[in-house]
Parts: structure tokens; sequence; C-alpha cells
């Protein structure tokens, strides 16, 4: 009898030891890419890396500006167009939560969810690309805003559910118009929640790379035009990753760090955010 | 007419928008792909020569490299999202340890696939080659089986925090029951807490098997894109091949006659379909759970 619960007692004891080692090995190749792409790009990154265009092969030097400006206007007109449409259809679907138009919106949310990023950039390709008959920075835009649509419209829902409906009815009941209600209560009581939702959703997409392959498509040169190829840092990354040139392999390591950098200031400062909020994504 | 009439038809507006954006999504791929469901009917699925030069194409090689990456990368990262789950969910719900545990897995989430196709190509893949030659197949370091690796990586925390949440729903009650009988904490994990979260641990695995099928830019790169396949399961697992996501990938901006450009999208035609339905299954797998 003493033995058999010995028997027990151990195997519950050796099982957990089992959990713990498997469950923190997941840290380990999180340390190793943190620290490899940490060690590789730093060196990398300088005045002159920030301001100027790759350099021809065989060149040392030159940056990645074309890269982060390419990025930062790619994902802020993504934003501009996901951003209203997502918290709009969010605010829908949790005021109106039975009716029939939510429930196919809300499938077509899971849908849109599920959709893979590859399959995003041919479909944008035959809607954009085509009739322009040019690659071009709003395509790419316009790809990375469907991808970002889905997670600012939860963030939305899910936030707008959590406040309690006295908040909603005491505006209404003071006679202010609904619309009045929801942008003057509703969403500045849930700013917090829908920002890191916005956030975390930027951050998503400040590094997706296959739904540009084929709208952005990249570009060697610094570029402002929306209607022109644009070069961003994922793309970069992946072609000059895929080149056999030190030099560029050099770049994309730089490029690799600040990209990095980015999502992991993005995912920590909405950590910071989201503390308030138990949101669900 | 009035603000307030605006704004609510607005909402409305927003809200079928998005049913279209998805029925345009639909409706695209299957227009596009018709060429090719037309010239090369059922068959292309399981046909096994892609040569665009000689105008065949058969997707059998792509069907098969995407179902053994995910299927690899699923059956390597079963044990550690389980493990993260079990260790998140009732050893240590709370506490600066289970904190950095759980920020550690949001975090592999969200690197950057083109960043982990990066790291792999230069670190994993040397290390790979070793292992291969070590083992005696050909060492192209790409492949296959780098692919899954680095997959089984990055589809972890979709299942692992998934899990998480749900093995902190199940009622207390029931575990006190199974302690007050004497049962051990392994018992009590074993014959309590995986029967009843068992549908929804399932989900997680959709989910993550979603996320597999679909992922693009690491396995573009670790995979080595050839079409032509291997003659045994060795060769196939080892060497270098093509998934559907990655074949697109490489190929669609060199596509330039329409059933080739075609035959492209109907993998991407059916590529959606499959993500889709398995991602709506672990759905609606979860949200019955949630309810009950």
């Amino acid at each position: 009898m003493e033995a058999r619960i010995r028997i027990r007692n151990t195997k519950s004891v050796v099982f957990k030891w089992i959990i713990i080692l498997l469950a923190f090995m997941i840290t380990i190749p999180l340390i190793v890419i943190l620290v490899y792409i940490i060690k590789q790009g730093v060196m990398q990154v300088n005045w002159h890396f920030l301001t100027n265009v790759p350099a021809p092969v065989g060149e040392p030097g030159g940056g990645i500006s074309n890269a982060l400006v390419g990025s930062i206007i790619i994902v802020a007109m993504s934003s501009m167009i996901a951003i209203p449409i997502g918290m709009l259809a969010g605010i829908y679907l949790s005021e109106n939560p039975g009716t029939r138009l939510a429930h196919y919106s809300g499938l077509c949310v899971d849908i849109l969810q599920g959709v893979p990023s590859i399959v995003v950039g041919i479909v944008v390709y035959f809607w954009v690309v085509k009739p322009l008959g040019t690659f071009s920075a709003i395509s790419g835009s316009i790809a990375l805003a469907m991808m970002m649509m889905p997670i600012v419209i939860r963030s939305t829902e899910q936030t707008v559910k959590l406040l309690p409906d006295t908040l909603k009815e005491a505006a209404l009941s003071l006679g202010v118009p609904y619309h009045r209600v929801i942008l003057k209560v509703i969403i500045p009581c849930g700013f917090s929640g829908i920002l890191s939702g916005i956030m975390l959703s930027v951050a998503r997409i400040v590094g997706e790379t296959a739904p540009l392959l084929f709208t952005a498509f990249g570009n060697p040169y610094l570029s402002t035009s929306i209607t022109k190829p644009m070069q961003s840092l994922p793309l970069l990354i992946f072609n000059y990753a895929t080149s056999p040139y030190d030099d560029w392999h050099n770049l994309a390591w730089g490029a690799s760090f600040m990209l990095l950098m980015l999502v992991l200031i993005l995912n920590i400062s909405t950590k910071l955010v989201t503390r308030k909020w138990n949101i669900q994504l | 007419m009035k603000w307030e009439t605006v704004f609510k038809r607005l909402l409305i507006a927003m809200s079928v928008a998005l049913v279209i954006i998805v029925a345009g999504i639909l409706i695209t791929l299957i227009v596009q792909s018709m060429p090719s469901i037309k010239s090369l009917g059922l068959g292309y699925l399981w046909g096994k020569v892609w040569d665009p030069v000689q105008n065949i194409y058969g997707a059998y090689p792509f069907l098969l490299g995407t179902l053994l990456t995910s299927f690899t990368a699923l059956i390597i990262s079963i044990p550690f999202s389980y493990a993260i789950a079990i260790y998140l969910g009732e050893y240590n719900t709370r506490g600066w340890l289970s904190d950095l545990l759980k920020n550690t897995v949001e975090l592999i989430a969200a690197v950057p696939s083109v960043i982990y196709g990066f790291w792999g190509l230069f670190v994993l893949v040397p290390i790979v080659r070793s292992l291969e030659m070590k083992i005696g197949v050909a060492p192209y370091g790409v492949g296959v089986f780098t692919s899954s690796l680095v997959l089984a990586v990055m589809i972890i925390p979709y299942a692992a925090s998934l899990g998480t949440s749900l093995i902190r729903m199940v009622p207390s009650p029931l575990k006190e029951g199974a302690y007050a009988l004497g049962a051990t904490r392994f018992e009590v994990i074993r014959s309590v807490i995986l029967p009843y979260t068992r549908s929804g641990l399932f989900a997680g695995i959709l989910l993550s098997v979603g996320r597999a099928l679909g992922e693009t830019m690491a396995v573009a790169m670790l995979i080595g894109n050839t079409t032509t396949l291997g003659n045994t399961f060795k060769e196939i697992f080892f060497g270098p091949g093509n998934t559907m996501a990655s074949v697109i990938a490489s190929q669609f901006t060199e596509a330039d006659h329409t059933v080739y450009l075609s035959a492209l999208i109907e993998l991407g035609l059916v590529l959606f379909f499959v993500t889709v339905i398995i991602n709506l299954i672990g759905k609606r797998i979860i949200t019955k759970y949630t309810n009950n």
C-alpha cells in the first residue's frame, strides 16, 4: 500500500517536471533568434544606414531608407483604411447582436482572419494592380488593410461589449443623439481597449511580406509616390536575404533588427495599454 | 437627413462591406481559376508533374508538401503547446514566472515570419545539413524537414494560449472532487482536466494547422522550391520541396500565360477553402465550448 502511494506521488512529481521542462523549452528558440538578430543587426545600424538607399552590388555601405519610408507610408495608409471601417463595423457588431447582418458579418470576420496572407495578395493583385496596370504602394496598403480589419473589429467589438449598458442609457436619457453617444461616450470610454487592438494589428501587418509580393512589389530606390512600386522592410529582408551577396545580407540583418525592435516595442506597449482590458484576440 | 440616421446607416454599410469583401475574395479566386479548372479539370489535383514550359500542371507535389510540412510541424509542436497550456493553466497560473512564459509565447507569435525564414536560412540550414550528412541523405539543408521545424515553433503559441485559457476554465469543484478522493495532481490532470478540455484543445490544434497551412514566407525561404518529387519518403521528407503557399509566392510574378497563372490561383482557391473550413470548425468548437 505504502509503495503504491509512493509510486503515484513520484509519477506526479516526474510529470510536473516534464511539463515544466517542455513548457520552458519554448524560450530557447525565442532567445536564440533574438540574440542572433541583435548580434548581426545592431552593428549595421547607424545614421548612414538609416538615411541612404541600398548600394548597388559590390559597393559597400548603403542603407535602408527606402524601406523605412516605404513601410511607414504603406502601414499609415493601411491604418487609414482599416481603422475607420474596422471600428464602425465593430461597433455595429456589438450594438446589434442577433441581427442577421451581424451574424453574417461576424462570420466574415472569422473567415477574413483565417485567409492565408498570400491569398490576400493574389486577390488584391486582381482588384487593384491589374486595373491600374502597375504594382503600387496603395495596392499593398489595401492588402494589409484587409489583414488588419479583423483584429480592429474584434477588439472594438469586445471592448464596447465590456462597457456597462447604463453608460449608454444615461447618455441617451439626457437626450444625446445616438451618434454622439457612440462618438463622445462609448469610444472615449473604451479608448484604450480599441487602441490596443489597433496597435496589435499594426504590429501584425508591419512584418507581413506575402501580401506585398504582388502588390507593393519592392523598389530599390526611394519612392514616395503611392501609385508606384514601393519598398518595405519585410520585402527588403526577403529579397536581400535570398540574394547571394554578403553586402546585401548585411543590409537585411540591419533591416531585420529594425523590424524586430519595432514589433517588440509595439507589442510591449500594447501590453501596457491592455492591462486594464482583458481582450482575447 | 438627420446625422443620427446617417451614422446608423454608416455602421450598417461597413458591416455590409465586410460581407462584400469576403464574397469578393471568393468570387475573384473562382473566376480567375476558371481557365485552369476548364482546361485541366479535376485531374489537376493529383497530377504528379508540374512543368510550365511543357504546359503540364499537376498540383500533387504541392498538396503533398503542404500536408507533410503542416503535419510534421503539428506533431513536433503538440507536446510543447500542451505542456505550456498545462503549466500556465494548472501548475502556475500567476506570478512573475508565469507572466514571463506567457509573454515569451506571445512574442514567439509576434516575430514576423520573414525573420524566422532569414534566421532559419543562416542558422538552422547549416545545422540540418550536418545532421543530414550524419544520417546519410543528400545534404541540401533546405527542405521539408527544415521548414517543419521552423513552422513548429511558429504555431506553438496558437494552441498554447487557447489551451491555457480553456484549462483555467475547468470548474474547481471537479478538480477538488478528484483531490478529495485521493488523486495525485498528475491523476487529476489526466483524468479530469484533459478529458474535460479535450474538444477545446482539439480546436486549438485546428487553429494551429490553419496557421501552418497558409504560412508562406518562412516556408518559401526554407523549403528549397523544387517542383519535382523525390522517389522515396526519405528523399521527400529531407529533400527540397514546395507547398501551395510557397509555390504561389515564388512563381506568381513569373507566370506568363493564362493557364499557368490560373493554375497557381486555383492552388490559392484550394488553400482558401481548406484554411477557412478548418478555422471555422475550430471557432465553432470554441464558441460551443465557452458557452456551455
